[in-house]
């Protein structure tokens, strides 16, 4: 068995294992759920397009889309971040008035 | 060939964590403990995996037998783990932030409450309550 058996292998485990994050992408309750689950696809991606490499003998090839697929989900995650963020529907007011009573 | 079963030993272990990642978001109950399992799980199983791959690049240079691009592409996958190291902790932060303000309660069970989630009362209470405890723990 060589590396590369062994690579596939790992990459069809890690695609297995990608299947609980996709649930939670389908039936996550809120929306922030389901960027949670994308951004640990998207990280899972990064590794995956290493595999890929690696199986076909390329990686010196691959190794860049990795690298600029993670900088890419990081962004999208950054900016989902900041998107979906209501300022003020939490209460941080009244936590803070509450300090200042005690 | 020690070198090709230590990094076939790094990238089972991320393999693992990542399987434990995938069943924390898949059964805990609330949003951020969620986030929790996949901020460490997802972070720790990729820079694993990555790091065995790595290490399978390197495995000519104990021969000094090593191409320059090989040893490239070992920096390069070094890169990316430096990378995630830095971006996945503070995209986990600012995504659990931003789940925060976004309106998401965590679940708590009634007795447990902190004193973010209860009225001012129970935290006037609880100040109290350490305040007579440092008192009888003082003399």
């Amino acid at each position: 068995m060589t590396f590369e058996h062994f690579s596939i292998g790992v990459g069809v485990a890690l695609l297995l294992l990608m299947i609980p994050a996709m649930c939670r992408i389908v039936m996550g309750p809120t929306t922030m759920d389901r960027i949670v689950g994308a951004n640990m696809v998207g990280t899972k991606t990064t590794v995956l397009l290493v595999i890929i490499g690696v199986i076909f003998g390329k990686v010196d090839m691959f190794i860049d889309f990795a690298l600029t697929y993670a900088l890419l989900n990081f962004t999208g995650a950054i900016a989902a971040a900041r998107y979906l963020r209501h300022k003020g529907r939490r209460g941080i007011v009244l936590v803070s008035a509450s300090e200042e009573s005690v | 060939m020690v070198i090709s079963f230590l990094s076939a030993l790094l990238i089972l272990v991320g393999l693992v964590f990542f399987l434990g990642a995938g069943v924390g978001i898949l059964r805990f109950p609330d949003f951020f403990s969620r986030m929790h399992a996949a901020g460490k799980g997802d972070t720790l199983s990729t820079l694993l995996i990555i790091a065995g791959f790595a290490l399978y690049q390197m495995r000519d240079l104990a021969n000094s037998e090593a191409s320059v691009s090989a040893v490239l592409v070992a920096l390069k996958m070094l890169v990316i783990i430096a990378f995630l190291y830095i971006a996945s902790a503070t995209s986990t932060s600012a995504l659990a932030e931003a789940g925060w303000e976004d309106g998401n309660d965590p679940v708590i069970a009634p007795e447990h409450e902190n004193r973010l989630s209860g009225p001012p009362e129970s935290c006037s209470a609880a100040a109290d309550l350490n305040r007579s405890s440092t008192h009888d723990s003082q003399p």
